[in-house]
């Protein structure tokens, strides 16, 4: 039953809103919301990208297509006036689903490979958004950029609505996950990333699972899209459709723990902060990108698969050490098996 | 009363210069424990990919419950009745026994919004873990099984469908003898119950005491059809096996 909702489980995600929560109330030095809000920017699109790229075993690496369409959408509508502040939050919702409408064929046509190919097939789609971005002036401004006209927030608390913005998608990514791993979504889809070719032996229904976790992930990432858009004012193709925020978002995941709730977030609260930390301490040189690269290779050397699973993988063989025993009296209660038999290949 | 539930007509599939199958054609009648037997690289497993839509025919013709399988596909034809097992034993390691049941037992696109393990699949698979004496390992991650409780995990699974036809691609391979006497009992309480078979194996006393009618596949073509008595007289099956 490892995908109930338990306390414990209740009582960590509680704590941990809880305490994002209250940090703006709190206050603190004039940083830390700007560096939190970018983190939890990474941490929701992570957690998004995880829905296909971990839950789905689909290593999408062109989903900052689909975060620059969000914001050139958020950027073409309120170009000229936000109307109150509050109208480009309110937009989110459609631009989530008319992004996710959108990758439904992207995603039909990407999906037919699989892995290597997928990824590169999906890298193509960053560059076909960032030309068309370029070249598209009439609609995207072209390389001159495009900006949102400013929030008439009050300065004390100028990035409060943002912030929360972005709290607000981390939950609903979370939450999604949730609801994915609950449900036969989640179990067909760990079948499709297992072993695609029994799925379809055994009548999973993989096409529609597929597109289904495409689709969802692709309208979030276009949501957070649109929050940072409107938070960053001014955008142009490089800037957002810009490659790092995908290797961002799969990084952070694999760093995490990919296919697990918690890992995404656990590597964009690790990988954000640290780049920040380097861009600081190295200045404007590119160092920075190397010390960044070197936290990543780390800990990848000693927890391979990511630290969540890594970390569960331990405690789970110290506590089979224990409970090995008793697992053996239950397989040999299995009648028509020998000692022998039960050990076996794995 | 003979129908045929599955005929195999004119099915020809080449690799590069290879004629793995060649012009082959059989069927296999309702209520039947039909074996398909051969030497090694007699295009047994070929004809197994494709009559399951797994590989695509170069020419011939597949028809299953009497309609004419044109595009064959692996999910179509399971939800049609048509379920298989492979050789390797092909389970969902990650996912616990139970849920390696419910997987397979088919079900549509609203119940994929339903909950992961609902209470009737639970009953469902617990009445055929029961069956197959699993049920102590239900919670467990398949990847805990042993190489014969994977067999047997793989073969319940496809039977959640309540397919009509089971292809069953060396069930015995690999397992001990128990576990050989073991599977050989569920394959007969299931025939009792209406299933019908075609099975791939190499374990030629089961295959004589269990299967009629029995295939002889050589060289990508049947060369011989019959009892079991039959094949074991037949001079061209000897000489298949043996080579003259």
């Amino acid at each position: 039953m490892k995908f109930a909702i338990t306390r414990a489980g209740l009582v960590r995600a509680g704590v941990f809103f809880l305490v994002l929560v209250l940090v703006p109330i709190v206050g603190g030095p004039g940083w830390l919301l700007n560096t939190l809000t970018f983190t939890i920017m990474y941490a929701a699109l992570s957690s998004s990208w995880n829905l296909i790229g971990g839950y789905a075993g689909y290593p999408s690496l062109g989903h900052v297509a689909f975060f620059g369409i969000g914001a050139y959408a958020t950027a073409i509508m309120f170009n000229g006036s936000v109307y109150g502040g509050y109208a480009p939050f309110l937009m989110l919702p459609v631009i989530g689903i008319g992004v996710a409408l959108l990758s439904v064929p992207i995603g039909w046509v990407s999906m037919r490979t699989r892995a290597d190919v997928f990824a590169i097939v999906t890298i193509t789609l960053l560059f076909i958004t960032q030309t068309l971005a370029f070249n598209l002036k009439e609609i995207t401004g072209g390389a001159q950029g495009k900006s949102v006209a400013p929030a008439p927030f009050d300065v004390a608390t100028y990035d409060w609505p943002f912030y929360y913005a972005m709290l607000i998608m981390l939950a609903t990514a979370m939450a999604i996950s949730m609801y994915f791993r609950r449900s036969k979504i989640g179990l067909s889809l760990a079948t499709v990333r297992a072993d695609e070719d029994k799925a379809h032996g055994v009548g999973v229904r993989v096409t529609a699972v597929k597109l289904i976790a495409f689709a969802v992930s692709s309208g979030l990432v276009a949501m957070v899209g649109g929050v940072w858009a409107y938070y960053v004012g001014f955008i142009y193709p490089q800037f957002a459709v810009d490659p790092l925020i995908t290797i961002g978002m799969v990084l952070m995941a694999f760093l995490g723990g990919r296919g697990t709730l918690w890992g995404p977030v656990l590597g964009s609260f690790i990988l954000v902060p640290a780049q920040e930390y380097f861009a600081q301490a190295f200045g404007a040189s590119q160092l920075y990108l190397i010390a960044y690269a070197a936290v990543f290779l780390v800990i990848m050397l000693f927890l391979p698969r990511g630290i969540l699973p890594s970390i569960a993988e331990r405690l789970d063989r110290r506590r089979a050490g224990a409970a090995g025993a008793a697992r053996d009296n239950a397989a040999a209660q299995v009648a028509p098996m020998p000692p022998s038999e039960v050990k076996v290949v794995r | 009363m003979s129908e045929n539930l599955l005929e195999v007509d004119h099915l020809t599939k080449r690799f590069g210069g290879v004629t793995a199958v060649n012009e082959c054609s059989f069927t296999v009648q309702k209520g039947t424990i039909t074996a398909l037997i051969g030497p090694n690289g007699s295009g047994k497993t070929t004809v197994f990919n494709m009559v399951t839509g797994y590989l695509k025919a170069d020419s011939g013709e597949i028809r299953f419950r009497g309609e004419a399988i044109t595009r064959p596909r692996p999910a179509d034809l399971y939800r049609r009745g048509l379920s298989r097992t492979f050789q390797q034993a092909r389970i969902f390691p990650e996912l616990t026994v139970e849920e390696n049941l419910v997987v397979a037992a088919g079900y549509n696109s609203r119940q994929l919004f339903g909950r992961r393990v609902s209470d009737s699949d639970r009953d469902r698979a617990t009445k055929m873990l029961g069956e197959f004496r699993l049920e102590t390992l239900a919670q467990l991650p398949a990847a805990d099984l042993s190489y014969g409780q994977r067999k047997l995990l793989e073969f319940a699974a496809v039977l959640m469908s309540d397919p009509m036809l089971v292809l069953l691609d060396e069930p015995t391979a690999g397992v001990n003898p128990v576990m050989i006497d073991a599977m050989e009992q569920h394959i007969r309480e299931r025939h009792a119950a209406g299933v019908t078979f075609l099975i791939v194996e190499h374990d030629m006393q089961l295959v004589m005491r269990l299967c009629d009618p029995v295939i002889v596949l050589d060289q990508g073509a049947p060369i011989a059809f019959g009892s079991p008595d039959q094949i074991q007289k037949d001079p061209r099956v000897l000489e298949a096996y043996l080579g003259s």
